[in-house]
């Protein structure tokens, strides 16, 4: 009786006692949940191109940052040092094309899967040879974010909101809006659908697959420098970051793997959901149920809607 | 080599010519020293057995296989192999043996990537569907609707391709082809796995195709009837040697070519 007052009752109690501290539970939540989805939209960029799940993403967030980071420190001024980053991360997909996908043109997806596994480890090895392996701190105040808070007086009680996380939900907004419109809207963006459905075929209509790879792999290396800078903000810049990106599996579970909107909503549908989870459900695990919350969401929508919420309907013939 | 004047044969110049071509997968002949020609305004028929190299050889006109030996001559210009984004330039479009459509996306979607190359506004434009981008985008609709209207596909339209029975998915897949206004249309057994009556419709297509627009057409076909009935000329290929090449009537009289088919008795 009192597990089944635990689990059906007393959350709800406390979220109406205590408006304030939904609020707040909520706002970090959907912050969280914004900077998965940065994250899954790199996946999502790769995987609607070339139907490859990319599991060189959360190596890329960490390159990126470490770019950044030994740029400035080997005295780069800080936004010089940003848009080099940014020439890096072109040259990173113009290698990748050349080398990694050129050579594996209309192979099965499980080969180009398998080559991200090495380009994973290329770039970590390459990484820790340039830059070293100890973490380094994230140039925040130099590329002017924000730091502080806000603290707003709500429901009687106080909402705190990190002026970073507010920057965070700002550019991870604006990425993925316009994202979203170039790939709907723009001849690439149907030439990107066409190189994901068939590579003959768009071979065939003269779609050139070196420059649309060029074209994903270097937005979603945009995507994964965004990515770096605001989680490097929060924490460090270290390799441990690339676990981040197993984060991403959940909220491309949730939104669909080829859906830049889904990857968003999937994203705020598992950081509100995890933060709520731990904070009113949590204790009755003894805690720490946050690191694993976002899996149990992602197997329950398998179970029911396994291709996402905004993914393509899977349409094969028998 | 036939004389290039039969009564039944439309003398253009020549489109394309394949000389001397070779072409092997490891140790695998897959095409060995074919030289043959498409002339302006033809449909020419490739035809021959099971793993003669037909594929092959349409595979090498549109790039995606590269030949080790040998030249080819498209409108006047030889190379020693094709690209497929050359060959897609040059105007030379082509359907697949098993359809190669982009499945996920609408009949329209899939004819209109077919204009790819011949849509030139800045994509800053076009996200913004501003001025002459939006020009550009509704001339290229009007196109494809007329394509769309030819091969009567207007109420399957809006469907996603994946969903569509194999006659229609053939009949998207020409008319992808033919959004790109080629000089030369490739057909890799465009009646494969069709009934009578999709087999006659299709046959329709390829002759109006030939006729309205005035394409040059080369086709792989099984059916010899079909072959027979359609092409100006046919060339017969078998373990990737040519062994034939001459109009319809000339090849149903050739001994080499119904040993081929049929077998030599020892």
């Amino acid at each position: 009786m009192h597990l089944l007052y635990m689990i059906f009752i007393d959350p709800f109690v406390q979220m109406g006692t205590a408006p304030d501290l939904l609020v707040q539970t909520l706002w970090e939540g959907l912050v969280a949940g914004v900077l998965y989805a940065l994250i899954a939209l790199g996946f999502v960029l790769i995987f609607k191109a070339s139907g490859v799940f990319n599991f060189a993403q959360g190596i890329m967030v960490v390159f990126a940052a470490l770019t950044l980071v030994g740029l400035y420190a080997h005295g780069v001024p800080a936004f010089l040092a940003l848009a080099m980053t940014i020439g890096v991360m072109f040259l990173l997909a113009l290698a990748i094309e050349r080398f990694v996908l050129r050579p594996l043109v209309n192979q099965p997806d499980i080969i180009l899967f398998m080559a991200t596994f090495g380009l994973t480890y290329i770039l970590i090895g390459f990484g820790e040879l340039i830059f070293g392996g100890d973490p380094k701190v994230m140039i925040a105040d130099q590329l002017l974010l924000p730091n502080g808070s806000y603290t707003v007086k709500m429901f009687g009680g106080f909402v705190q909101m990190q002026k970073i996380d507010i920057a965070a939900a700002v550019i991870a907004s604006v990425m993925v809006a316009s994202l979203a419109v170039f790939f709907q809207k723009t001849r690439i963006g149907r030439a990107l659908r066409a190189v994901a459905d068939s590579h003959r075929a768009a071979l065939s209509v003269g779609i050139s697959l070196e420059y649309i790879w060029v074209i994903v792999w270097f937005a979603s290396g945009i995507v994964a420098l965004a990515t770096g800078i605001m989680w490097g903000a929060r924490s460090n810049v270290s390799f441990a970051l690339e676990v981040i990106a197993l984060k991403a599996l959940p909220v491309l579970i949730l939104g669909g793997f080829t859906s830049i909107p889904g990857a968003i909503i999937g994203g705020v549908i598992i950081g509100v959901g995890e933060k709520i989870g731990e904070f009113y459900w949590g204790p009755l695990f003894g805690s720490g149920i946050e690191e694993w919350f976002a899996y149990v969401i992602a197997l329950v929508f398998l179970l029911f809607r396994p291709q996402g919420l905004f993914g393509e309907r899977i349409i094969e013939r028998i | 080599m036939r004389a290039p004047s039969g009564p039944d044969v439309s003398v253009g110049d020549v489109l394309l010519s394949v000389e001397n071509v070779s072409l092997s997968f490891g140790g695998v002949n897959a095409v060995s020293d074919v030289s043959f020609d498409i002339r302006k305004g033809e449909i020419r028929a490739i035809i021959g057995p099971n793993g003669a190299g037909k594929t092959s050889m349409l595979n090498i006109i549109n790039g995606f296989y590269q030949p080790q030996q040998g030249r080819i001559t498209f409108k006047g210009q030889t190379r020693s192999k094709m690209r497929p984004h050359d060959a897609a330039h040059g105007g030379i479009a082509r359907t697949f043996q098993n359809v190669a459509l982009f499945r996920g996306m609408t009949a329209l979607d899939n004819i209109m990537a077919g204009r790819t190359l011949k849509m030139h506004r800045n994509f800053f434009w076009q996200l913004l569907r501003y001025g002459p981008a939006m020009t550009e985008e509704v001339e290229h609709r009007r196109r494809v609707e007329e394509i769309i209207d030819f091969l009567k596909i207007q109420e399957i339209r809006r469907i996603p391709v994946g969903r569509l029975p194999y006659g229609l998915q053939k009949r998207v897949e020409l008319g992808r082809a033919l959004a790109m206004e080629p000089d030369l249309l490739l057909l890799d057994e465009p009646m494969a796995g069709m009934n009578l009556e999709e087999k006659e419709d299709m046959s329709r297509f390829v002759l109006d195709v030939n006729d309205h627009y005035g394409t040059t057409i080369a086709l792989i076909e099984h059916d010899m009837g079909v072959v027979m009935d359609l092409s100006d000329r046919v060339v017969v290929l078998d373990h990737g040697i040519k062994i034939a090449d001459g109009t319809p009537d000339e090849i149903k009289g050739n001994q080499g070519v119904i040993d081929a088919y049929l077998g030599v008795a020892h």
